[in-house]
């Protein structure tokens, strides 16, 4: 699906100095410390740390229902303090854990509270309530008018980000919004909106506290720790190759390693020439993380496995070694995107 | 049976539809007077309730309200009600006051206490995420939480107007008129037709409030929320 | 009215046995009321926890019957049974089913689905888990509802004075005073029922903080 123009607004964000302290100053839980971090314009940014660390107040800074104490948080480039609150809420696209979504209204009145809000004529939301509901992948005609007690919480889950769409706005603020769901379907969410996040390319500040979503969703990554400070800030790939202190490497995991092939595709690597091939021999398709490659090999009994390209021909051997290599050669392999496009 | 026969007789009686006793005026009288209390009830209890409860404050107040209301009973209410009167006017201590006034302290309670659990229970995170979209506190007062508090408030002011009729109608004893009267009034006289016509009159009345009142529930609660389990 | 005070204390020293005695005849009454009402309202609540489908039914009429102002019904019931003790106890048990059966049934719906699960897998036969285990576990909501009846039967037996100089507990105080024109009367009247049912109320608060360390009670108000 195209994107469509209007949904291409986004703005830039950053923190500046930013501090939030509550009555006895200092590091009480939930207290926000000197953060500083820029996130670029249609970037996902992933705040990411254990419980009290501050990442939801820092969310809630940004539209305002948290003040900062001290420092400024910029929204392309303006102080959201400068602003009128509640027009500045509009503009922000904010999905909580619990979704939130209200009771008494149906999905359709739902997904079209900020365009009501905002005095939408009403055959624009009607139509907008539509694309929307299009878009999260969920049929229009069959949901628009249900209730949200008759959904289940996946489909609860795509309403809220619909509806935080809904606007157009510059940022979108998320909170833990796929905790609540099962691990399969939080997967499939997660790559859904990836994929919408694709069309539409929303600046995006995302808060968890499972790291392995963070590296899955961010484009970067801003670890917290304990006392609301920035423990790191940086690509998946930079957190995970280079942990910038022992807080930031446990919080990672001994894994790591491991975790820096599941950035990596079989696309991307180098492969050795196909000598023969064998029975056997496991086949990866370009799209074929790292990790699951070696993963798969480990239990094979073939030396390699066989990488194929876009139309299915091999085109070369993939072995345990040469993969161990590509996370040994640091940075210089494509990996994801960096943030600066 | 001649009690039906009797009864019957009486209802169907034109000379008992008209003039200050009979059915309209009483039946008139009797309405008037509850709705009146009832809304002078709620004008008082509702908006307490509500900011109360959104506050989260005084909830001694309300536990209070909710054993007092049970362990009032509106006959020793309206009883006491008189010597009250007696004392500030004794012409007014025998007349319909002490009714009303005890009509409207019974049907504060469960619209108060109705109001406040009702809007504590919204949930906070809904509030929050309501404000955090751009809705300002009037519009998330009139557009969320009072629509979500609405199956208990519509239970709260059922109870007090199921209340109210009771009280009006034991108002009849005390010399508050409405339909209460023809009960007394046929005991007096020995008349069962018109004892029992009362009777007739004021459980209709009661049930046909009963079922406007669900009736109006089931038409202003969205379908989106559950039925409130209270009955 | 003239100069005549609004209580008498003399009136009341001089008539203490019958106060004593209407007291008396109040509280039996409403123990009575109260028994008889709790037997077929279990009845009708074990029914009901069976047959979902009747619930509703169940619930209807008992509303139905309790939307009737006791004023009515106390009158309507003398048709049918004269002037007896009847006539005052059929309604007030009547009126205790909406207040007990909800609560009842409440009581054992509230019983968790794996607690009973556990209860059988220990080898329960249903007749001893229903003693041992659900019994218990209703017990709070059970008194919560035998609060409420209690509490309103005290209040609803003071209508009765209308049915004459017999009946009516401490509300023939309320009346008599009222016909006479003698405040002292009606305040003894109301502030003994009034006093009465508070004690009710709280000594079955206290009851059910003593049966229950494990849960707070907390009923709708009807």
């Amino acid at each position: 699906m195209r994107a469509r123009p209007s949904d291409t607004r986004a703005a830039s964000l950053e923190f500046r100095h930013v501090s939030k302290r509550y009555d006895r100053g200092g590091d009480g839980p939930g207290a926000v410390n000197d953060l500083s971090f820029a996130v670029p314009a249609g970037a996902i940014c992933v705040l990411v740390g254990p419980s009290g660390c501050g990442k939801t107040t820092s969310l809630k800074l940004v539209n305002r229902l948290i003040e900062p104490t001290s420092g400024q948080v910029l929204l392309d480039g303006v102080d959201v303090m400068t602003q009128e609150v509640t027009a500045l809420r509009r503009r922000i696209g904010y999905v909580i854990q619990s979704v939130g979504l209200f009771p008494h209204l149906t999905v359709g009145r739902n997904v079209a509270t900020v365009p009501s809000l905002m005095g939408w004529p009403a055959r624009q939301q009607q139509a907008r309530v539509e694309e929307l509901l299009g878009l999260v992948g969920l049929d229009p005609a069959r949901y628009r008018d249900r209730y949200p007690s008759q959904l289940s919480g996946g489909e609860r889950q795509r309403i809220g980000v619909a509806r935080a769409l809904a606007a157009d706005p510059l940022i979108m603020l998320m909170d833990e919004p796929f905790a609540a769901v099962d691990p399969i379907v939080r997967e499939r969410l997660q790559d859904e909106f990836l994929r919408l996040q694709r069309e539409i390319s929303k600046t995006i500040l995302f808060v968890t506290h499972d790291i392995d979503e963070a590296i899955r969703m961010g484009d970067l990554i801003a670890v917290m720790e304990q006392g609301g400070r920035l423990a790191q800030f940086g690509t998946p790939r930079d957190i995970l190759a280079e942990p910038a202190s022992d807080f930031v490497a446990r919080f990672v995991g001994e894994d790591r390693g491991l975790k820096r092939l599941s950035l990596q595709t079989v696309a991307n690597l180098r492969v050795e020439p196909l000598e023969r091939r064998l029975d056997g021999m496991p086949e990866f398709g370009p799209a074929t993380k790292l990790r699951d490659a070696l993963s798969i090999l480990l239990v094979a009994e073939t030396r390699g496995g066989i990488a194929l390209d876009e139309t299915g021909r091999p085109r070369g051997m993939v072995t345990v070694d040469a993969i161990a290599s590509a996370l040994a050669e640091d940075g210089t392999g494509p990996g994801r995107v960096p943030a600066d496009r | 049976m001649d009690l039906a026969a009797q009864t019957s007789g009486w209802l169907l009686d034109p000379g008992n539809w008209q003039g200050p006793n009979g059915i309209p005026y009483r039946l008139a009288e009797h309405v008037a007077l509850c709705g009146a209390s009832l809304l002078i009830a709620a004008i008082v209890a509702m908006p307490l309730g509500l900011w109360l409860g959104r506050a989260g404050r005084l909830s001694w107040l309300i536990v209070s309200s909710t054993n007092a209301w049970r362990a009032l009973p509106s006959f020793a209410v309206i009883g006491l009600l008189i010597p009250v009167t007696t004392a500030i006017d004794p012409s007014l201590g025998f007349t319909l006051y002490p009714t009303v006034v005890a009509m409207i302290l019974l049907a504060g309670p469960p619209i108060l206490v109705n109001a406040y659990e009702g809007i504590a229970a919204v949930d906070r995170d809904l509030v929050e995420a309501a404000r955090g979209m751009g809705m300002r506190e009037r519009q998330i007062l009139l557009g969320l939480e009072i629509p979500l508090a609405l199956p208990v408030l519509a239970t709260g002011m059922r109870s007090a107007a199921v209340q109210v009729i009771a009280t009006a109608t034991l108002g009849g004893t005390f010399g508050f008129g409405g339909l209460g009267r023809y009960i007394v009034l046929g005991d007096a006289n020995h008349d069962n037709g018109e004892l029992f016509g009362g009777v007739v009159l004021v459980a209709a009345l009661a049930l046909a409030t009963l079922a406007v009142f669900r009736l109006a529930e089931w038409r202003l609660v969205s379908p989106g929320l559950a039925r409130s389990p209270a009955t | 009215m003239n100069g005549e005070p609004l209580m008498r204390w003399d009136w009341v020293a001089a008539h203490l046995d019958s106060i004593f005695g209407r007291l008396e005849q109040h509280v039996g009454l409403t123990i009575l009321a109260v028994t008889i009402g709790f037997a077929i309202s279990f009845t009708l609540a074990a029914v009901s926890v069976r047959q979902r489908r009747l619930y509703p039914y169940v619930t209807l009429l008992a509303t139905a019957v309790y939307t009737i102002p006791s004023f009515a019904l106390f009158a309507a019931l003398v048709a049918v049974t004269g002037l007896t003790v009847l006539t005052a106890e059929i309604p007030l048990v009547l009126y205790t089913l909406i207040l007990f059966v909800p609560n009842i049934v409440a009581g054992f719906d509230g019983v968790p689905a794996d607690v009973l699960d556990a209860a059988d897998g220990m080898g329960f036969t249903r007749g001893r888990r229903w003693l041992r285990v659900e019994l218990p576990l209703a017990v709070p909501l059970i008194v919560a509802g035998l609060r409420l009846a209690t509490v309103s039967t005290i209040g609803l037996l003071t209508v009765s004075a209308i049915l004459g100089d017999s009946f009516g507990g401490l509300g023939y105080f309320i009346l008599d005073g009222y016909h006479r024109h003698f405040t002292t009367e009606i305040i003894i009247g109301g502030v003994l029922s009034i006093a009465l049912a508070a004690v009710a109320d709280i000594g079955f608060f206290l009851a059910q903080r003593r049966l229950t360390p494990w849960a707070t009670a907390r009923a709708a108000v009807r």
